[in-house]
C-alpha cells in the first residue's frame, strides 16, 4: 500500500451513532468527518455529552457506528473479523481511560505485560519490556503494587505504561485527566507529549481539561455530535484566551 | 510499521491456566463466597441421599426396637427402602433444585460484576475465546472445590446426625461405596452447574463489544 509522509493513520467517513433504549433514540455522533495524521497530538475537546466518548470508542474500534465508515491505517474496521479486530486493539491502539481501567487483581508489572502476553511474546521479553516501560513512567520500584495500593496518578502511569506495550501507532485517551487533581494531570499530560514527541506515535485525547490545548497540534471541538471546528496550533492562542 | 493487519494469536491452555489460577487466587475471598454457595448447596443434596443410603444400609441388619426407632422418627419405609416414597422423592428433587438455582445465580453474579474487566482486556487484545475459556476454567476450580467439600460436608453431617439419633448401627453398617459415589456424583454435578452457571453470562459477556462492556457498573 502506498505510504507518504502525511500518512492518514485514522479516518473517519460520515459516522453516525444512534443508541436505542426503547422507543428512545439518542443520536450520539450525527456525521462525522475526520482525518488524523501520523504521529498528530490531537484533542478533541467538547462539553459534557457531545459525543466525545462515543467518538473515542469509534476511533478505536470498541464499538460499531451505526452508519459510516472508521478507517485504521487505511484499513476499513467494519470488514475485520474478530481475530484481526483483537490484533487491532492489541498492537494498533493503546488505550487510555479515564477510570484507569487497570485489573485489579493484577500487580502493575502483570497489568503491563497483560497486553504482551495477548501478544504471544515469551516471559523473559515481556517481563523485561514491561520493567523497561515502567522505568519511562516512573514506577519501576513499585512494580509489585496492585492498583489498590497506587495513587490516582500513579494508577494513570502504569495504564500510559500499558498502553505503550506493543508499540501502537495510536495511543486513545477518554479524559486522562478527569479523575486526577491538577498537578497530577499536568503531569499526565506532559508524560503523553513527551512520549508523543520521543516515540511519534499519534495521541487522541478526548478531554474537558483546557491544559491539553497547550500540548496540543490540533483541537477537534465537538458540539452534539457534530464537529463543530478545528483549530491548528497557531490559532489555538486567541481560542485559549477566549476560554480561559 | 505495517499497514496490513493480521490475525491475533489464540494463547495456548497452558497460559490459561496460569491466568485463570492466579486470577482465582488473587480474589480469593470473593470466589470463596461462590464456591461456598456451590459447597453449601451441594451439602444439603448429599446430605439428603446420603441419609436415605445409610438407613437402606442399615435397616436388614437392625432389631426390632432399632426398626421401631427409625419408623417413629419419620422416616417413610416403602417397599423400594427409604428415600422412595412421594414425600421423600419431592425432598430429593428440592434438594438437586436448590443446587442448581443455587450454583447458577452464584456464578451469574460473579461473571457480571466483572463486565468491566471483561471489557478492558478486550480492549487489550483477549479474544472473546479467551473470555470465555478464563470463566470456564475458574467454573470448574470453583466447582471441584466446592463440590469435594460440599457432599463430603453433606455425608459427614448426614453420618453424625444418624449416629446421634440410630446409634453406633450406623457406624457397623455404613455403606462406604455409596457414600463414595454419593460424592463423586454429586462432585460431578457441582462442575456441571458451575460450567452451566457461567457459560451463558461469559459467552454474552464476551461477545460484548468492548464499549458497553466498560460501561457497565464496577
Ligand atoms: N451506551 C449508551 N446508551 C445510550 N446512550 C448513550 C450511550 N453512550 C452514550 N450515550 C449518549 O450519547 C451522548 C454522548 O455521550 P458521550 O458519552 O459520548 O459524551 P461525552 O462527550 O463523552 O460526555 P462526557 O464529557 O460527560 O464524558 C449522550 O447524550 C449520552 O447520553
Ligand atoms: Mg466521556
Amino acid at each position: 500500500m502506498y505510504r507518504d509522509e502525511t500518512h492518514n493513520v485514522v479516518r473517519l467517513s460520515e459516522v453516525t451513532k444512534v443508541f436505542r433504549m426503547g422507543t428512545n433514540k439518542v443520536e450520539a455522533l450525527k456525521g462525522v468527518d475526520l482525518t488524523i495524521k501520523t504521529g498528530e497530538y490531537l484533542s478533541i475537546m467538547g462539553p459534557s455529552g457531545s459525543g466525545k466518548s462515543t467518538l473515542f470508542n469509534m476511533i478505536g474500534a470498541l464499538d460499531k457506528p451505526t452508519s459510516g465508515r472508521v478507517f485504521i491505517d487505511e484499513v476499513d474496521v467494519a470488514q475485520l473479523d474478530a481475530y484481526e479486530l483483537a490484533w487491532l486493539r492489541c498492537r494498533k491502539i493503546g488505550y487510555i481511560f479515564q477510570t484507569f481501567n487497570l485489573i485489579q487483581v493484577m500487580t502493575a508489572i502483570e497489568n503491563v505485560t497483560l497486553p504482551m502476553v495477548f501478544a504471544g511474546m515469551n516471559r523473559d521479553e515481556y517481563t523485561e519490556k514491561g520493567m523497561d516501560l515502567l522505568k519511562i513512567v516512573g514506577l519501576a520500584e513499585r512494580y509489585h503494587h496492585k492498583p489498590s495500593e497506587l495513587s490516582g496518578g500513579q494508577q494513570q502511569r502504569v495504564a500510559i505504561a500499558r498502553s505503550l506495550a506493543n508499540d501502537p501507532a495510536i495511543v486513545l485517551a477518554d479524559e486522562p485527566t478527569g479523575n486526577l487533581d491538577l498537578t497530577t494531570g499536568e503531569e499526565i499530560i506532559f508524560l503523553l507529549k513527551q512520549l508523543s514527541k520521543e516515540r511519534g506515535v499519534t495521541i487522541i485525547s478526548a478531554t474537558h481539561d483546557v491544559k491539553m490545548l497547550n500540548v496540543s497540534d490540533r483541537v477537534v471541538w465537538i458540539r452534539d455530535g457534530r464537529i463543530d471546528r478545528i483549530e491548528d496550533r497557531d490559532k489555538l492562542k486567541i481560542s485559549i484566551g477566549e476560554v480561559a | 510499521m505495517k499497514t496490513s493487519v493480521e490475525r491475533q494469536v489464540v494463547l495456548p491452555w497452558n497460559q490459561v491456566v496460569r491466568i485463570s489460577f492466579n486470577s482465582i487466587k488473587a480474589r480469593f475471598f470473593r470466589s470463596l463466597i461462590t464456591t461456598l454457595t456451590l459447597t453449601l448447596a451441594v451439602a444439603f443434596v448429599a446430605f439428603t441421599w446420603s441419609s436415605y443410603d445409610m438407613l437402606n444400609a442399615i435397616w436388614p441388619h437392625a432389631d426390632k426396637s432399632l426398626q421401631d426407632l427409625i419408623a417413629s422418627s419419620g422416616y417413610e419405609l416403602t417397599e423400594k427402602g427409604f428415600g422412595s416414597s412421594p414425600k421423600d422423592i419431592w425432598l430429593a428433587i428440592l434438594s438437586v433444585l436448590v443446587c442448581v438455582v443455587g450454583i447458577i445465580n452464584a456464578q451469574l453474579m460473579a461473571v457480571t460484576e466483572r463486565f468491566r474487566e471483561i471489557g478492558t482486556i478486550k480492549c487489550l487484545g483477549a479474544l472473546d475465546s479467551f473470555v470465555v475459556r478464563i470463566f470456564l476454567l475458574e467454573a470448574v476450580y470453583q466447582g471441584l472445590l466446592g463440590g469435594v467439600s460440599g457432599s463430603v460436608l453433606g455425608v459427614l453431617v448426614a453420618t453424625l446426625s444418624l449416629l446421634w439419633k440410630f446409634g453406633f448401627a450406623v457406624v457397623y453398617s455404613w455403606p462406604f461405596q455409596q457414600m463414595l459415589s454419593t460424592i463423586g456424583w454429586a462432585s460431578g454435578l457441582a462442575v456441571f452447574l458451575s460450567l452451566i452457571g457461567v457459560i451463558y453470562p461469559a459467552l454474552v459477556a464476551a461477545k460484548m463489544q468492548p464499549a458497553v462492556a466498560l460501561r457497565a457498573e464496577e
